[in-house]
């Protein structure tokens, strides 16, 4: 069914209006149907050219072969593993989020201690965080802490920094209209300036859940024993390429899931509390 | 008539960088209860920051600011003020919009809410009060921001080119009807704005600004005697008397505007 805007809706559509919706409607379908058919010509390319023995299975492992996997890692826990790897990386994402939002709070309310911060910000904001690794693990002790803690590092500074340079762009109009009601500081914050900044908070929670999941991967690499990142480290070290591949499948699509997450909050939450022009 | 408002050799000097920049020079004048009072002068002479002192938003150098006889001392609750844009939050109805200035000063009484109503309904704004700002035109979002500076009952109102954001015929029919408004309401406002047309089709007197620093250059009564049954002469009324062009012609005069080809 076409939706129609109430305008349109009333007046009889015309012959030029029918053909260019069904022009565009082929248009999306033809989209799609080659998206599918690009994944299911590389699956069954793959497929072929293992079982005729053009590239060697036990190295590239094959489709046929990942499914037999998976079917062996629901009895060995799949689900376990990647219920931690998505409960570790949605921890370090709240806490990256909560914490980010709260030092950008802080930078936002004292200008001289942004100021400040600004040198130690762009460092920490170029460092490769999954060099603080070892470092990591040894503070926070291996195990689970240190993985969320490394989801949360790698996230926290693009969090400040996104959040930060959002708040102190809000439109000063606006800010100067609330301070003639003689809206105090944190008025100011709560009704002008956080809200303002909804858009802004929602493109820096879409960036961090996959900085988030960086995180977790490689915190999984350097000390778990569980997590689809374990599982991808254990696979490659015992030479069992169906595990890697497998597991690889699983989080492409865990990754899909949590973006597809934010995003529906994003959508739930602004349909609940502003108007979106539609 | 009671003294609204009176400015006593208003001075501002502000630090800067390269130096030190004298914005304001002594600037005198008063107000009385119910007038409209336009401030004109060339660009960058300081009007806007004038506005901003005499709302308390940042301090004089040197001076006094008495407004109802009291002297001004951080942002005063009896001003209300009107920027370029409405400022309307997009992600609050106009209801909640208008009732903005109430709830930061936790004035949120029913009395205060019934007032409002009122206002909403009486300037026909009520069927509007659950739509978003993006819903609205222009011109009823200039008066849904009228009527939210008019909430807090301010005594006087400050209006900074409130409408140059507006396109020209939308602006003439705003500041028709804001005027009405104001006359209506019996309120006490400065004007400012760098449109002389405007300035002379909405004030009782107005006050001509020199080039940085602001000083005053002249003051100049417009009249404008209101037809028989009426109580003042609005806006656009006034753009079609012959006193108009007259008063265009001196206020141009007095500006004294050079053609700048920038």
């Amino acid at each position: 069914m076409l939706k129609r805007s109430k305008k349109v809706g009333e007046a009889p559509l015309t012959q030029e209006r029918a053909a260019y919706l069904e022009a565009r409607r082929k248009r999306t379908w033809a989209i799609r149907l080659c998206q599918i058919l690009i994944l299911v010509c590389l699956i069954t390319l793959w497929e072929i050219l293992a079982r005729v023995g053009v590239i060697d299975s036990f190295i590239m492992s094959q489709p046929s072969r990942v499914l037999k996997t998976l079917g062996n890692l629901q009895n060995n826990g799949l689900l376990m593993h990647v219920g931690v790897t998505c409960f570790e990386t949605l921890a370090g994402f709240l806490l990256g989020v909560v914490l980010g939002n709260l030092i950008a709070l802080t930078l936002w309310w004292s200008d001289f201690l942004s100021k400040v911060a600004e040198p130690y910000l762009v460092v920490l904001n170029a460092l490769p965080k999954v060099a603080l690794g070892p470092v990591i693990i040894i503070w926070a002790g291996a195990g689970m802490q240190a993985i969320i803690v490394m989801a949360l590092a790698i996230s926290l500074i693009v969090t400040v920094l996104e959040m930060l340079g959002g708040f102190l762009s809000t439109d000063p109009e606006l800010i100067k209209m609330a301070r003639t009601f003689r809206a105090t500081r944190r008025q100011t914050f709560t009704k002008i300036i956080f809200p303002s900044n909804l858009h802004t908070l929602f493109n820096s929670l879409k960036i961090n859940i996959g900085l988030s999941l960086v995180g977790v991967i490689a915190g999984e690499f350097l000390v778990s024993r569980a997590g689809l990142g374990y599982l991808i480290v254990y696979g490659g070290q015992v030479f069992q390429m169906d595990l890697v591949m497998t597991s690889v499948i699983i989080l492409a699509l865990v990754a899909a899931l949590l973006y597809r997450g934010v995003t529906l909050v994003e959508r739930l939450v602004l349909d609940a509390i502003s108007h979106t022009k539609v | 008539m009671r003294e609204i408002l009176k400015l006593q050799d208003v001075s501002l000097t502000y630090q800067a960088e390269n130096g030190e920049v004298q914005a304001l020079d002594q600037i005198s004048f008063t107000a009385q209860e119910g007038e409209m009072i336009g401030i004109v002068g060339p660009s960058g002479c300081g009007k806007s920051t004038l506005l901003s002192i005499i709302a308390g938003l940042e301090p004089a150098t040197y001076g006094s600011i008495l407004l109802g006889g009291e002297p001004v001392i951080g942002v005063s609750e009896k001003i209300g003020y009107m920027l370029q844009k409405d400022n309307l939050l997009n992600w609050r109805t106009i209801r909640s919009n208008v009732l903005l200035g109430l709830e930061i000063r936790r004035m949120l009484t029913e009395e205060n809410i019934a007032y409002v109503e009122n206002l909403l309904q009486t300037y026909g704004l009520a069927e509007f009060a659950d739509k978003y700002p993006s819903q609205l035109s222009g011109g009823m979002r200039q008066r849904a921001a009228l009527i939210r500076t008019l909430a807090t009952r301010p005594e006087l109102l400050l209006l900074d080119e409130a409408f140059s954001a507006l396109d020209y015929q939308t602006r003439l029919t705003v500041s028709d009807d804001v005027l009405g408004i104001l006359r209506k309401e019996k309120k006490t406002a400065l004007i400012v704005t760098h449109d002389i047309p405007e300035s002379i089709s909405m004030s009782d007197r107005i006050i001509v600004l020199t080039d940085r620093p602001g000083r005053v250059k002249s003051i100049h009564n417009m009249e404008f005697p209101p037809r028989p049954g009426q109580t003042y002469m609005l806006p656009l009324e006034r753009r079609n008397t012959p006193a108009f062009g007259q008063y265009f012609n001196l206020i141009w005069k007095e500006l004294d505007v050079h053609v700048e080809t920038q």
